[in-house]
């Protein structure tokens, strides 16, 4: 649960709650929260764990981990737990 | 299952895990704490490329793993409520309660949904009303920020139907109370690399002269796990016991300083109770008095629940690191993720389901007799 994946941040808004980001992870784009990172820009990487960001981080270092968390599956599996698991209860809990 | 040396810097861990054999001379014993470290060793065959000498000891950092029955049991009763729209990550849902889990009360006619972020939650509460909606809120110091901020801003926007069921547990006390146990026999520690993003870790040094232990803080890729081992050995080696921190790219000294604020005003430190493990003194959080109002066990008046735990599962003691999975009787057997007696088999962090996912079903000891 503490695994956090880099994303480079698109774009910046408020949604009512909170100062929002729209984060690029490789492709798969999210809604994060960006209060912990008052200082954080467009263009600009950062971590991101249960969508909030929560260090920055260089470029360089982001795509390498993006890669190699693409590599072992765990892109995927990290950021679309969520809609798979709602889409699909009943099959999954019946045990 | 792919192992290490497929991957595209294959080459570079086999450098390391040499120069991991060329520095030690002697058994070791390291433990990672943290549970989505223990999965990227299992599933990269890490263990199989150290030296025999080096032991890695799975550590106690499954947050799903350690919330204790009693909570498990709490956000059942709390969730199974008409008009209750119970929201949790996804992790949560297989963890056996004393009777059901998550998933039994959702086939029942539950409102259970899984969420991504907790301001899901939050977002969920302002758009039905007529609904309690409670977040499931557990978590190591990496999670509890995005935990309190929804807490916060619950409480900024005033709404009267949210709270979250808080089970927060922390790093540093936990390593204190296994280096604490007489069954100890954990020689370093890797520290987990995100803990320490929020938190930083001006906790450590404290830790590191008290127990005379290296502490090298490491992130989660197979090549960062493998220089936190390397780094653990040569200080094992030499004779030294510092905080070393080979998680420079993502961890500072001070951490996430805007995190710690909200951290402190919205929570503040108990003891708490630990899955399989018991009370550890100071190891937890909690909502501060100010947010009673947003705490679903306040809420709900679900405390007091009589708890029953598998008498064959042995998951307290594979999180202290006592137990390897495939040395518990019930491995693979009475347990499986299917149908799991203990958390550690349920979690993507469980020490007992990586095991079982990758196929660690017969242990070292046993192999020296085959």
């Amino acid at each position: 649960m503490c695994l956090a994946i880099p994303g480079r941040v698109d774009a910046i808004f408020e949604d009512g709650l909170s100062r929002m980001g729209k984060v690029n992870f490789g492709g798969i784009v999210k809604d994060v929260c960006l209060a912990y990172l008052p200082d954080i820009a467009v263009g600009d990487y950062t971590i991101v764990h249960v969508g909030f960001a929560i260090s920055k981080i260089d470029e360089a270092s982001a795509q390498q981990t993006l890669q190699t968390f693409r590599e072992m599956g765990l892109l995927e599996e990290e950021l679309s737990a969520s809609e798979a698991c709602n889409a699909a209860p009943d099959k999954e809990g019946q045990s | 299952m792919k192992y290490l040396d497929e991957f595209r810097n294959g080459e570079i861990a086999q450098s390391l895990a040499r120069e991991i054999r060329r520095v030690t001379t002697r058994p070791w014993k390291i433990m990672e704490v943290c549970g989505g470290q223990t999965h990227s060793i299992i599933r990269n065959g890490i263990d199989q490329l150290l030296p025999a000498d080096i032991e890695m000891v799975h550590g106690p950092g499954c947050p799903v793993c350690v919330t204790p029955l009693e909570i498990i049991d709490q956000a059942l009763a709390i969730a199974a409520q008409p008009g209750v729209i119970f929201c949790s990550f996804g992790d949560m849902l297989r963890v056996p309660g004393s009777e059901k889990d998550l998933f039994r009360i959702r086939g029942e006619g539950g409102d259970v949904r899984i969420v991504y972020s907790p301001l899901d939650a939050v977002q969920i509460a302002r758009q039905n009303p007529d609904k309690q909606v409670v977040f499931f809120g557990v978590g190591f110091e990496t999670t509890a920020p995005a935990n309190a901020m929804a807490v916060h801003v619950a409480r900024q926007h005033g709404l009267k139907n949210f709270s979250a069921l808080i089970s927060h547990v922390l790093v540093p006390p936990a390593i204190a109370a296994i280096m604490q146990s007489p069954r100890n026999s954990i020689q370093a520690f890797l520290a987990a690399g995100h803990v320490c993003s929020v938190m930083g870790y001006h906790q450590y040094p404290a830790l590191t002269e008290r127990f005379r232990i290296p502490i090298v803080i490491t992130g989660f890729e197979p090549l960062d796990i493998l220089e936190g081992i390397r780094r653990s050995v040569l200080q094992l080696e030499a004779g030294e016991a510092r905080v070393d921190n080979a998680y420079e790219r993502i961890v500072t000294f001070e951490g996430n300083l805007p995190a710690q604020k909200l951290l402190e005003q919205v929570f503040e430190i108990v003891d708490r109770a630990w899955r399989g493990i018991g009370v550890i003194p100071a190891s937890g959080w909690q909502l501060r008095p100010e947010y009673r109002e947003f705490d679903a066990e306040h809420r709900f008046q679900v405390s007091g629940i009589h708890t029953v735990e598998s008498p064959l599962c042995h998951s307290g003691e594979v999180l202290q690191g006592i137990l390897k999975p495939n040395q518990c009787p019930a491995f693979g057997k009475e347990c499986t993720p299917r149908k799991p007696l203990g958390a550690t088999m349920v979690s993507s962090e469980g020490a007992c389901a990586a095991y079982y996912n990758y196929g660690r079903f017969i242990s070292a000891d046993q192999l020296t007799h085959v």
